[in-house]
């Protein structure tokens, strides 16, 4: 049984982000990248599976961007994945949607996985598209939002996440994309055995052109800071004097204390 | 310029968001039909066509056969735009139809901007304008980016039909964890993933307390574990509208701020001036919470005359 895991390297959303030259899209410098988080429950689950069914299935990770990303498949190897694939694609940022989905899907063609494991997002982009592509591209099954997932003899059983709380339950047969919520499992912190093995495991590096580059169907421009409505008022300094004005200003604007709160 | 709005039902009822479907094709100027797979009792009032597929024949969630059904409208309709509500429903068809029309397809639009269309990116930080290459787009509009008109008329409803066949099997839906009713509480105060650990989140609590008021949480607390899912507040949960609501390290993502926008009193604690609550937020404290909210909850607690 072979699984595959799509993840991607995003900055951390604590950053300061500025537009690159083009304005398509943020300039690397000063930010700290890490996994997507939606990618850490993929990569689990794969790795639950893996464990589930006694260490057989073969769990590759795959990764598309510029170097640095291969620090963030070192870190899925770590957690349990059997062998990394890095498109090394420094214009990857540069893609739309389809585009990362071309390549994802040149390289699954192939090589018949029973599972596709993707976020269902990712925090920079947040387009929700990719891993559904990949599944149009291949013709197999697709669920998104997949917050609970079971496997038996090639049967999958899936959770997605709806509005309000609720849930929807499905089956399908495998072969078959699942596009993982957070909160499906708990990712798990990679050990120092782990990262050691991790170390030794093997990445192939792969060009766009050779898993497959398709056109775009859309352009970006304009990336720019979100036109924030500031706050009415906005406090700064020693955290005792905020508090203060913020009691007086509960007291004149709410009905908090006159009512002793809600209850 | 012509688009096609794609409805949505659930469990039976019309989604009361697909309004803003409507309040979108205003914004653009564009001719409006819809597609509906739904319940023939529950229509939605417009003048235009619907074309109309039984939920009860296809299913509510069946995305072959409702790709399909898509498909056929917009063979009949020709648009030049498809647009879905960036919902659980929206988001999953979305790339299914514009996959199978070649079309560009543009995420979450929360404006348009010229020939294109705004979009959040860095999780509300920054937005950008994404273009179609494509004589066609398929779009998903973010929940509360558009006016949700008033929809009166009634529709010239065009029966269609699909191949219902479908590779994924829907086995029903489930409320998992029984429901805090949170809609009701006159004061919350909710921890985001700025707490930063989970001790923290009895901070968040002690002020609650403090002011008589519930705790609720934005997704990230709720999915590390730190409170229970019947608490998050958002488009994944409840819909809130207290007379005070304190976000506390909460950054503002339009999941989370869809369902805490219409509060009275927002105030927001973040050491990120530039974190998008602060959209919403009437007043914003920029402290580190770890010392601001005890602060505040002992000062809350040492006024006289309160008494709980």
């Amino acid at each position: 049984m072979n699984i595959l895991v799509c993840i991607k390297q995003v900055p951390d959303m604590g950053g300061r982000f500025t537009p690159n030259a083009c304005g398509t899209w943020f300039d690397d410098a000063g930010l700290v990248f890490r996994m997507n988080d939606c990618d850490e429950y993929a990569v689990e689950e794969a790795v639950r599976l893996k464990e589930q069914l006694g260490g057989t299935p073969d769990v590759t990770v795959l990764s598309i961007g510029p170097a640095r990303v291969v620090e963030t498949i070192r870190k899925a190897l770590a957690m349990g994945g059997d062998r990394g694939v890095h498109i090394d694609d420094p214009s990857a940022s540069e893609r739309d949607p389809w585009q990362i989905s071309a390549m994802i899907a040149g390289h699954a063609m192939s090589r018949k996985y029973d599972l596709i494991f993707t976020g269902m997002q990712s925090e920079d982009r947040g387009s929700a598209q990719v891993g559904v592509l990949v599944a149009e591209r291949l013709g197999i099954s697709c669920v998104t939002g997949t917050i609970g997932f079971g496997w038996m003899d090639g049967i999958v059983t899936v959770e997605r996440e709806l509005e309000a709380g609720m849930r929807g339950m499905m089956k399908l047969t495998a072969p078959a994309l699942l596009t993982c919520q957070q909160g499906l499992n708990t990712p798990r912190y990679p050990t120092l055995p782990n990262i050691m093995k991790s170390k030794k495991k093997e990445i192939v590096v792969l060009r766009p052109e050779e898993v497959g580059l398709d056109g775009p169907l859309s352009s970006a421009a304009g990336f720019r800071t979100h036109e924030h409505k500031t706050a009415g008022l906005v406090l700064t300094g020693d955290a005792g004097d905020i508090a203060d004005r913020i009691v007086a200003l509960l007291d004149a604007k709410t009905t908090v204390f006159r009512r002793g709160g809600a209850r | 310029m012509r688009v096609l709005l794609v409805g949505e039902c659930r469990a039976g009822r019309l989604a009361g968001e697909i309004a803003e479907l409507f309040g979108f094709s205003v914004a653009l100027g564009a001719q409006a039909s819809m597609l509906l797979v739904g319940s023939p009792d529950d229509l939605p009032a417009f003048e235009g066509r619907l074309y109309f597929a039984d939920a009860r024949e296809y299913g509510e969630y069946n995305p072959e056969a409702h790709k399909r059904l898509v498909m056929e409208a917009v063979e009949r309709e020709r648009p030049d735009a498809v647009a879905f509500l960036h919902s659980s429903y929206g988001w999953d068809l979305a790339p299914r139809v514009a996959a199978t029309m070649r079309a560009a397809q543009v995420s979450g639009v929360t404006g348009i901007d010229g020939g294109g269309y705004r979009v959040d990116s860095c999780n509300g930080k920054m937005c950008r304008t994404v273009s179609p290459l494509t004589p066609n787009v398929v779009l998903t509009l973010q929940p509360g980016a558009f006016p949700s008109p008033q929809l009166s008329g009634a529709p010239e409803v065009v029966r269609i039909d699909a191949d219902p066949v479908s590779k994924v099997e829907f086995l029903g839906r489930r409320q998992p964890d029984e429901v805090v009713d949170l809609s009701r509480a006159q004061v919350i105060v909710s921890a985001g993933r700025g707490v930063g650990k989970q001790e923290h989140v009895d901070l968040v609590r002690d002020l609650a307390a403090a002011l008589g008021g519930e705790i609720g949480a934005s997704r990230p607390v709720i999915d590390a574990g730190w409170l229970e899912r019947s608490r998050q507040i958002g488009i994944s949960g409840q819909t809130v509208a207290p007379g005070l609501y304190v976000a506390c390290g909460i950054s503002g993502a339009i999941q989370h701020v869809a369902g805490m926008k219409g509060s009275g009193l927002i105030l927001a604690v973040n050491t990120d001036q530039e974190a998008p609550i602060g959209d919403v937020a009437d007043v914003f404290v920029v402290a580190d919470l770890v010392q601001f909210l005890p602060a505040l909850t002992a000062r809350i607690k040492a006024r006289p005359g309160v008494s709980f």
